[in-house]
């Protein structure tokens, strides 16, 4: 019939194939409908590809659109057949196999591509996308086959692709590059759970990683990250993200930016040809998920149909992990502002967190990780943008709890049975609790840690045992003090230092997750102390967090008032050379240093350089063999001696020689605070290492070794910790002494402070008299470091962290400025 | 008032600060945890330091000097400390950032 107007469809993915539902419903018979599809297929749900690959479901099972529909409405539809050119003037499109369609109104549905890495070996056999049924066969296929999978890519796509894989056998891991799986619709915290819940199901997880290369011979055999590391296996899924799809509109002239850009009522620069789905871009957006997309498809049927009344709105859409088990919603805007308000639920024992983003008393943002049970209804108040005030209290707790009674906490203890668990690492019941108290006359939460056990190990339950002691001991209950690490927590240093061990956590998120942090990402305060915990606690595993160190140790010198920094290059022992200070000399002449300047620990300080010049500096300080001076960290600093046996007439040992090994040895290690030390060749003492965090003082019969100084705030002489008769045993003592520190010292504690905490008598029990203890302590500050001992400088005038020292930009100055 | 094109989002780490130099002194330019993009003068109300050099948390920056803490949105003080940061517009577009600075802005004196 050639009165019927004719309509081409390009594309047969899912918005095309709403699009047609909606059209034949409002105007059916108005076109005649012919499809081209790339695909040799039917219209199915792509959304369902993830149960296919995890073999829940069947390719029958997501049909959309059987051949019968197509023939039920008169669509003709070519499999199999790309379309290869748009003719604009004589509105005809051409296929590769050479059919021809002429149209009235076009709708251009092509979707989107797989991002593929540009990397060496991104085109071997093995490498697979995830984007249509094809990739999930041959992924299917590979996993009868072969073993190991890596997926590249931690957001939807890919962690769906990597559990479907592992319910198929394979060994898998994820490869990420950002610090958190799914950054862009999960928080930190969520992100962090989300990894957890992954390596749950035996997916091993690897964030901040940078795929180098795919490697193989013909084959893929595995890939090379970054940093060298290779990690073997069969096949390797691409699930990097997409890309519109929008060659073809391109070649015909129609105007593209990421997408096809389309107005509100999804018509393309040319009146008469259409885009919708993956492919088109609506005022500036693109998108990838189905909400939207079916939301075009509304649009345009209703513009086919001469309806102008309908227009494209963005609308935020909740996303949702289609992980068996994993259960995840976010939704709208979860940034912090001032102007915004957060209220945050955690329960680490349960694996569930809440986070509710307000403003002007209604949610904008949600994200809901374990129980999700309330992301509808959060949903439906952010869309009516209901005001919560009323609510506010209990509004975290969910819809079902609105309009109940608010549950007293105590009371809530008090009415446990005797026998009700309290401790679940020891198994320790009310009962006992209650009987231990009273029996043994316990005032104190660590009392009852000695004597029951309770809260003694994991120490989640430490607020219920305190709730106990308050009950059995009424007002005579007075809990100790414990000072904050600051408002982020009502945890002291001690028991996050104490968890942190006991469950080990081990990365900034789960520290914050696990101890139920209520602010989202800590301040500056609990951020560098987390860092150091974590840093000193798994030497091996943790990944140092560059952003929550203070400015000193991310650039690896001093600031100064003025925003200038200064230098100390290391001056092993404090001896140094012609050729050394010629190396400073040139440098300060070279950078036109303003100041240059001993310092208290025998070392040269150039103060007044520009951290644009930095790298520059390192890199002339570096050729004539200088490394960091680590004067800016809380690490080790300097380690001053007097000349000792080699030149002076009273010296007992060589003191300048102890002084250098200790350097050589300890350099690099991170500390709570700074450490400095001397060594003095005879008791007159003129390294002052009496004044010292660990002095060493020599004798005829050996080395007096002294700690617990201070000569700064306050001043104090250094307690003796013994004599020992030899250099390898100084060493030996004094390191197993610095790591006691590392351990439990609180952060920015220094060493005269810890050690007047915990008493000078166990430091040298621990040190002195257990040789099995000073062992231990020695041998785990020698492994850390292996990861510690890399000169900070040479790393950056290499290019690490080059964004650090550059300006971002540089505007209004004139062209020929500078 | 004039946009300039200063880069985009990923020049700027999480939850970190870079800065833009300009005739009339430092800009800070911030991006939260969350991709939240600010920008304000590079000069602490207490003693002028570089704001760009700070810990971000949250919203907010600690000055690397004394650590007073200024909220990123409004520019102002956070706590008990009293001052106030000038504050500069930023756009995103599509993770390409621009600052806005009136024309004469660009020269004003520092």
């Amino acid at each position: 019939m050639t009165s019927k107007e004719r309509l081409v469809i390009i594309g047969n993915g899912m918005a095309p194939g709403r699009m047609m539902d909606e059209l034949f419903e409002r105007a059916p018979g108005r076109y005649e409908v012919t499809v081209f599809n790339a695909e040799p297929r039917v219209n199915y749900d792509r959304i369902m590809l993830s149960p296919v690959l995890s073999g829940e479901k069947a390719y029958e099972d997501i049909i959309i659109h059987g051949d019968q529909w197509y023939a039920d409405h008169g669509v003709t539809l070519h499999r199999g057949e790309k379309i290869v050119t748009i003719d604009r003037t004589a509105k005809t499109v051409t296929s590769d196999k050479g059919t021809v369609a002429a149209y009235d109104k076009l709708v251009i549905a092509t979707g989107s591509n797989p991002f593929i890495i540009p990397v060496p070996g991104a085109d071997l056999p093995g490498v697979i996308t995830y984007r249509d049924l094809d990739d999930v066969e041959k992924m299917l296929e590979a996993s009868r086959t072969r073993k190991r999978a890596i997926v590249i890519g931690g957001g939807l796509l890919g962690l769906e692709a990597a559990a479907g894989l592992k319910m198929q056998g394979m060994d898998v891991t994820v490869i990420h590059v950002m610090p958190t799986l799914m950054e862009r619709q999960l928080d930190p915290a969520g992100g962090y759970l989300l990894q957890k819940a992954m390596e749950d199901r035996g997916i091993e997880v690897r964030t901040k990683a940078n795929t180098k290369a795919i490697i193989g011979d013909g084959h893929v055999e595995g890939i090379e990250l970054a940093s060298g590391e290779i990690i073997p296996a069969d096949i390797v899924v691409m699930a990097v993200g997409i890309r519109p799809n929008t060659g073809l509109a391109q070649e015909a002239g129609l105007a593209c930016n990421r997408g096809i850009v389309v107005n509100n009522a999804m018509q393309t620069s040319d009146g008469v040809i259409f885009s919708l789905g993956e492919c088109a871009e609506v005022d500036g957006q693109v998108y990838g998920i189905v909400a939207p997309l079916y939301e075009m498809a509304r649009v345009l049927a209703a513009h086919l149909c001469d309806d102008t009344s309908s227009v494209f709105v963005h609308a935020d859409t909740p996303t949702k992990l289609k992980v068996t088990g994993i259960n995840l919603f976010s939704l709208g805007d979860f940034g912090e502002g001032d102007d915004r308000e957060e209220i945050v639920l955690r329960d680490a024992t349960s694996g569930v967190y809440k986070r509710l983003i307000l403003k002007d008393n209604r949610i904008i943002g949600t994200v809901l990780f374990g129980d999700v049970a309330d992301g509808a209804w959060f949903n439906d108040l952010k869309k009516k943008a209901t005001d919560i005030s009323e609510m506010r209290e209990t509004l975290i707790f969910g819809q079902s709890y609105q309009g109940g009674a608010p549950l007293d906490p105590m009371a809530a203890v008090a009415a446990l049975p005797d026998d009700a668990e309290i401790c679940g690492c020891n198994g320790i019941c009310k009962g006992k609790i209650t009987g231990a108290i009273t029996e043994k006359g316990l005032t104190s939460l660590d009392d009852v840690r000695a004597h029951t056990k309770a809260s003694a190990s994991c120490g989640t339950c430490t607020g219920l045992v305190e709730q106990l002691m308050a009950l059995t001991l009424g007002d005579t209950y007075n809990p100790a003090a414990v000072q904050p690490m600051c408002g982020c927590t009502d945890l002291g240093h001690d028991d996050v230092r104490r968890l942190i061990k006991a469950k080990e956590l081990k990365s900034i998120p789960a520290v914050m997750q696990e101890l139920e942090w209520k602010s989202s990402c800590g301040c500056a305060k609990c951020r560098p102390a987390l860092n150091y915990y974590l840093v000193c606690d798994w030497p091996d595993e943790y990944a140092d967090d560059y952003q929550s160190r203070f400015i000193n140790e991310r650039v690896h010198a001093n600031i100064q008032k003025d925003g200038t920094y200064s230098v100390v290059p290391r001056m092993w022992g404090g001896v140094t050379s012609s050729k050394e200070l010629r190396a400073i000399a040139d440098v300060v002449d070279k950078f036109n240093i303003p100041t240059v300047k001993c310092t208290g620990g025998q070392r040269i300080d150039m103060l007044g350089i520009k951290k644009e010049d930095l790298p520059a500096v390192w890199a002339d300080l570096g050729k004539a063999g200088f490394v960091s001076g680590q004067a800016y960290a809380k690490g080790l600093r300097t380690v001053k001696t007097c000349v000792g046996t080699d030149w002076c007439r009273f010296g007992t040992q060589d003191s300048t020689g102890l002084g250098i090994k200790l350097e050589k040895f300890m350099w690099g290690s991170w500390t709570p605070a700074k450490v400095k030390l001397a060594v003095s060749g005879c008791p007159r003492n003129c390294a002052e290492a009496t004044c010292k965090d660990v002095g060493v003082v020599c004798v005829d019969s050996g080395f007096e070794i002294h700690f617990a100084g201070a000569a700064g705030l306050d001043i104090k002489g250094t307690e003796v910790l013994g004599l020992v008769k030899t250099e390898e045993e100084a060493l030996e003592y004094i390191v197993a002494l610095t790591q006691m520190y590392r351990e439990q010292g609180r952060y920015l504690e220094r060493i005269y402070k810890w050690a007047k905490r915990i008493g000078y008598d166990e430091v040298r029990r621990q040190i002195m008299d257990d040789a099995d203890k000073r062992k231990a302590y020695f041998d785990r500050f020698v492994f850390s470091q292996k990861f510690a001992q890399v000169d900070p400088w040479s790393e950056r005038v290499s290019g690490k962290d080059k964004h650090e020292f550059r300006p971002m930009a540089t505007i209004g100055f004139p062209e020929a400025a500078e | 008032m004039d946009w300039h094109e200063i880069g985009r989002i990923e020049d700027i780490p999480r939850r970190g600060a870079r800065c833009i130099k300009t005739p009339a002194g430092k800009i800070g330019i911030f991006r939260t945890a969350e991709d939240q993009v600010f920008a304000l003068e590079d000069h602490c109300p207490h003693k002028g330091g570089p704001l760009s050099q700070g810990i971000v948390h949250g919203g907010a920056v600690t000055c690397p000097l004394h650590n007073m803490v200024i909220d990123l949105e409004t520019g102002q003080a956070m706590g008990a400390d009293q001052g106030f940061v000038p504050t500069i517009p930023v756009r995103n577009d599509n993770g390409v950032l621009y600052i806005g600075l009136a024309a004469s802005g660009l020269m004003a004196a520092e």
